[in-house]
Formats: C-alpha cells, sequence, structure tokens
C-alpha cells in the first residue's frame, strides 16, 4: 500500500521553476529521505503536499485520495502531519499546551460543552493531558511542561515539534531538516528518537535533510533533488556511490 | 450543572462585592453620580472583554471596536422606546438582541476582513468604524427616532445596578470558560503562528471569525445597558476615539487577561471620572494631558500591561 504518491509536481516562483516534475512514492510504515542541495526544491514539495502552496501542475494521492490542493488545515485530519525547516512553535505558549493544541485538535468537545462545562469537557481534557505527559516524556522534555516553548534550547525546540506533530496521531509525518542547526551529539540523539517514533507510532516518515548523514541512516529509500528536478531515487548504499549525486553535492561540504 | 460547581469562587467573590458596593449605595456614602459611574465601568469592562478575546488572545488587531458597542446600544435604545420597554424582564431578551445585532454585522464584516493581515486590518476596521459612525449621523433619514446627528434622546431607563452586575458576571464565566478550553488555546495558538496553527488542523479563519464575533456580541451588549442606563445617544460616543479607549484597557490591563480588563476597566473609569470631580471646573480638560502621560509612564513601567509577566 502506498501512502503516498506525488506525481509530476511543478511549481514554479515569478518564472523560476522550483519544482519541476517532482514524482516519488511512499510506501506504509517506510522512511523515504529527500536530500540535495541548499535551493533545489526540496521544502517547496513540503509545502506543495501540505497545501501552504499551490501545485502548479501535477497530483498528490494519499492512500489512493487526490488531495491536491487541499487546504492545509485540512490534512491533519487526513492523517498527515508536518514540521518547518525554520521551526513554528508557539512560542509564547508552554511546552504542555503546544502538545495539547494538538491533542484538542484531533480529538476535542463542542463549545456548548467548553461554556458549560459538560461531562464530555472534563474526560477530552482529561485524556488529552495525559497524552500530552505522555508525549513530552517520550521526547525527554519533562519538567519543562510549562516553560514557554522559546526558552528551550533549541535541540529540544527541534523535539517539541515534533512531539506537536506526532500528537496529532498522523499515518505520515514530513520533517523538514530535523538536524538543522543541532550539534552532532543532538543529531544522534535525534537520529535516535525518530527511530523509536517509527516503531512506536507505526507510521510513515519522509525527511528532508541538507547533510546526507542523518537521512541515510534511518531512510528506506533516498531521493535525490537537484535544480527542482529529482535526478536519482535508490537505497541509501546506491546513493552514496551515485555520480551525479556526488556532482550535485559538489563544493558543498559533502557526506 | 458543572457550570455554577466550576464558578462557585467567582460567583462568592461576586455576591461579596454585590453586597459591599449595595450598602456603600444604600447608606449614602457615595452620590448618584459615582452609582452611574460604577455601572459604566462594568459596561466598559465588558466591552473591552469583547476587545480582548479579539486582539489580546487572537491577535486580531481592530480599531473599529466603539462601532459594535454602538450597534448594541442603538439596537437597543430603539427596541426600548419603540415597544416602550419598562419591565426588567421584557429587557433582558432585548439585551441579548442587541448583542447578537452586533455579533452578527461582526461575523458579516469579518468574513471579507479577517482575511487581511495586521496592518490592513487595522485600516480596514478603523474604515468600518468611520463608515458605522457616518450612518449614526444620518440615522434621523431612515427613521425619526434615531435622531441623527442631534443623538437619540427619551430612551428608558432599564439598567439597574443588579442586572449589569449579574449580565457582566454571567459573560464574564462564559468568556473564561471559553478562554480555557480549546477554543481559547486556538485563539492562543493563531495569535502565535497562523501557519503552524493550520499544520495542526485549525481552521484560522473560522477562528478567528468566532473570536471576532463574540468579542463584538460582548461590546453589543456593553452598549445596549449604556443606551439603557444613559437614556441618551449621540454618535460621537462611538467613534474612533471610544474604541482607542477600549484598546488602550486591553492594553493597559494585559493583552489576554480577563484580570487585567477588570482592573484596567476600573481604573481607566475611576480615573477620567474621578479626575472630573478632583479637578477644578478651568483645568478639567487637562485629563488628557495627564492621562497620555501617565500611559507612557505606565507602558515603560509594564510594557506587558498591568497582569501579565514581562516575557524574558
Ligand atoms: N515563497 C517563495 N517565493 C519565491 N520563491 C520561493 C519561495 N519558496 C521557495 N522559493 C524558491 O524556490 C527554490 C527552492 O527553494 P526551497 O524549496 O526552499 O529549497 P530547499 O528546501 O531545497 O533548500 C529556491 O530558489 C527558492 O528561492
Ligand atoms: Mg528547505
Amino acid at each position: 500500500m502506498n501512502a503516498l504518491e506525488v506525481e509530476g509536481l511543478e511549481k514554479s516562483f515569478g518564472g523560476v521553476k522550483a519544482v519541476d516534475g517532482i514524482s516519488f512514492v511512499v510506501e506504509e510504515g517506510k522512511t523515504v529521505g529527500i536530500i540535495g542541495p541548499n535551493g533545489a526544491g526540496k521544502t517547496t514539495v513540503f509545502n506543495l503536499i501540505t497545501g501552504f502552496y499551490r501545485v502548479d501542475r501535477g497530483r498528490i494521492l494519499f492512500y489512493g485520495k487526490n488531495i491536491t490542493r487541499t487546504q492545509p488545515y485540512k490534512l491533519p485530519h487526513l492523517g498527515i502531519a508536518r514540521t518547518f525547516q525554520n521551526l513554528r512553535l508557539f512560542s509564547n505558549l508552554s511546552v504542555f499546551e503546544n502538545v495539547l493544541s494538538a491533542i484538542l485538535k484531533k480529538d476535542g468537545y463542542n463549545v456548548v460543552s467548553s461554556v458549560f462545562r459538560t461531562a464530555d469537557y472534563f474526560m477530552k481534557e482529561g485524556k488529552a493531558e495525559k497524552k500530552a505527559r505522555e508525549l513530552i516524556e517520550f521526547f525527554q522534555l519533562s519538567g519543562k511542561e510549562n516553560y514557554p516553548a522559546n526558552n528551550l534550547p533549541y535541540g529540544e525546540q527541534r523535539r517539541l515539534e515534533i512531539a506537536r506533530a506526532l500528537a496529532l496521531q498522523p499515518k505520515i509525518l514530513l520533517v523538514d531538516e530535523p538536524g538543522a542547526g543541532m550539534n552532532p551529539r543532538e543529531v544522534q540523539d535525534l537520529l535516535q528518537t525518530l527511530r523509536e517514533v517509527k516503531e512506536r507510532f507505526s507510521l510513515s516518515i519522509v525527511i528532508i535533510e541538507h547533510q546526507m548523514g542523518l537521512v541515510m541512516n534511518i531512510s528506506d529509500k533516498v531521493v535525490v533533488m537537484d535544480f527542482g528536478e529529482k535526478i536519482m531515487e535508490g537505497t541509501p548504499g546506491e546513493v552514496k556511490k551515485d555520480k551525479r549525486v556526488i556532482e550535485a553535492y559538489l563544493g558543498e561540504e559533502f557526506i | 450543572m458543572n457550570f455554577f460547581w466550576e464558578a462557585r469562587k467567582v460567583i462568592l467573590l461576586s455576591v461579596l462585592i454585590y453586597l459591599s458596593v449595595k450598602a456603600i449605595f444604600f447608606f449614602g456614602y457615595v452620590s448618584q453620580y459615582i452609582e452611574q459611574i460604577t455601572l459604566y465601568a462594568l459596561i466598559v469592562i465588558l466591552a473591552s472583554l469583547g476587545l480582548n478575546v479579539i486582539y489580546g488572545y487572537t491577535g486580531q488587531f481592530s480599531l473599529g471596536h466603539a462601532a459594535f458597542y454602538g450597534i448594541g446600544a442603538y439596537v437597543s435604545a430603539y427596541l426600548t422606546k419603540i415597544f416602550s420597554i419598562e419591565n426588567i424582564f421584557a429587557y433582558i431578551p432585548i439585551l441579548f438582541i442587541s448583542g447578537a445585532a452586533a455579533g452578527l454585522i461582526g461575523y458579516l464584516i469579518g468574513i471579507p476582513i479577517l482575511r487581511l493581515r495586521d496592518d490592513f486590518l487595522a485600516i480596514a476596521t478603523l474604515g468600518f468604524g468611520t463608515l458605522v459612525r457616518v450612518l449614526l449621523d444620518n440615522s434621523d433619514k431612515f427613521s425619526e427616532v434615531f435622531g441623527g446627528s442631534r443623538g437619540f434622546v427619551g430612551i428608558p431607563r432599564l439598567t439597574t445596578f443588579e442586572l449589569a452586575f449579574v449580565i457582566v458576571i454571567f459573560l464574564i464565566l462564559i468568556t473564561h470558560n471559553l478562554i480555557y478550553s480549546r477554543y481559547g488555546l486556538f485563539w492562543r495558538c493563531i495569535k502565535n503562528d497562523e501557519l503552524a496553527s493550520a499544520s495542526i488542523g485549525i481552521n484560522t479563519f473560522s477562528m478567528k471569525l468566532m473570536a471576532f464575533t463574540y468579542g463584538c456580541f460582548l461590546a453589543g451588549i456593553g452598549g445596549a445597558l449604556y443606551a439603557n442606563l444613559y437614556t441618551f445617544l449621540h454618535p460621537s460616543n462611538f467613534d474612533i476615539l471610544k474604541s482607542i479607549d477600549f484598546l488602550i484597557i486591553v492594553i493597559v490591563g494585559g493583552m489576554g487577561s480577563i484580570a487585567g480588563t477588570i482592573y484596567a476597566g476600573l481604573i481607566w473609569v475611576g480615573f477620567i471620572e474621578g479626575l472630573r470631580i478632583v479637578l477644578p471646573a478651568e483645568v478639567v480638560d487637562l485629563r488628557w494631558v495627564f492621562i497620555p502621560l501617565l500611559l507612557i509612564a505606565l507602558m515603560m513601567w509594564k510594557p506587558y500591561g498591568l497582569m501579565t509577566k514581562s516575557r524574558n
């Protein structure tokens, strides 16, 4: 079963083709890495899948359902969650509220329950709070529940953003450069966390990385992009040896 | 019902405040004028709370809040006058109709303008406020009763301390319950980051519309209580300056703080009216020199308002 199918995706910005006919498939339960030099169009692919940019041409299928040009807020309900390259936490909200908001979005109560504090309100709030604590613990943020999100060190903010995405109980998780700005130790931690996430939450993952190291370790398959195009696709082993990939990365700090 | 059980502390406190204020009034420690101001403060708190939901919690800057306050006032003035309402139980439905009218217009105007971003939203709400002011100035062309620029006269006096107090406490409780529910949380998410909000599945447009409609509803009820307190309305009571009063109260009290709005509303009304009593007649207008200076000092001392902890 394919969780995600992207077919001939195209997107231009003022005449510049940022994404030029990208196609790939994410099988259910697998992890796919997208790599490529800066400006290759990786983030744009995510923004197209998640509806933040309007697709010029091409199709996106999620479990066979056409989701091309769906509004962003509808996608989490279908089972698609994402993180952002430049971290988008609710920075003045607490760590706890960052996670809680996603859980209560997924499994909430109505306005009448809010206003009159019905049994449903207490039940759902209780469940959500319990779940939020579990997630926070899993991402090793226990004890920091009440910190404003922007008071966390960078690496922990990255983890919190992934926790918030997972709070939506997605079928697929799209993570954009989770290792950016982290030191090697933090990257190793993150790698370990992502492996555990995959096991525990049994989901498909698409992970963008600029540096190849992180992706190679956890991906079942790697898609390589350059100048908006897919220049190759294969297992991490195949990709590492490919001449086109090495060329694309020439002049970059590679592998 | 859980509503009352959850709110028991606030209700108890309210009863105590009510009895104290009532005793002060009863034993004649204060003049009629002070009684009127106390009622007015409750009204201002309610309308400001509406703006706090819109701006303080949801981050939607509005320069037209007084227009919704005015809509509530004129609707209530009109209905209570043409139906010659004297009974408080006939008045309560009219109060809510007036609030609903302001809420409905807020909803309709919100559909186009809440898609705009910060500074455009400020211009659009300012424009709407001006539009309403012009309509009120010319309202006598629709019906003589409205009085146009001469003002709306002869409104039945129906706002009592009891009524205003119960309504305001009840609406504060409802607002509190909304704020401390998933809806309030989503509003705060939107204020922090709209894109991130969408990424967790929040329909940001409909949540903003909900906050705006509800905030306008509160302003409308406030306006209605105002109309039936002072028995006279003039379009100039509902212009941009009044909108700015509400903004100041929200900012001074602390964006996103219910208690802050209550304190700031009391201080604001107490201060402006208090100076009117204290200052000799010749210099009363100097209030508008003191007040801005005080605001500047306050904002330097507590830039995030009285009740909000400073961010570090
Ligand atoms: N919103 C936008 N407006 C204009 N150009 C954009 C926008 N988003 C991305 N681009 C352009 O698209 C190209 C691909 O960018 P991006 O997808 O961010 O690359 P990557 O994530 O691989 O580094 C770049 O040339 C970038 O400048
Ligand atoms: Mg990128």
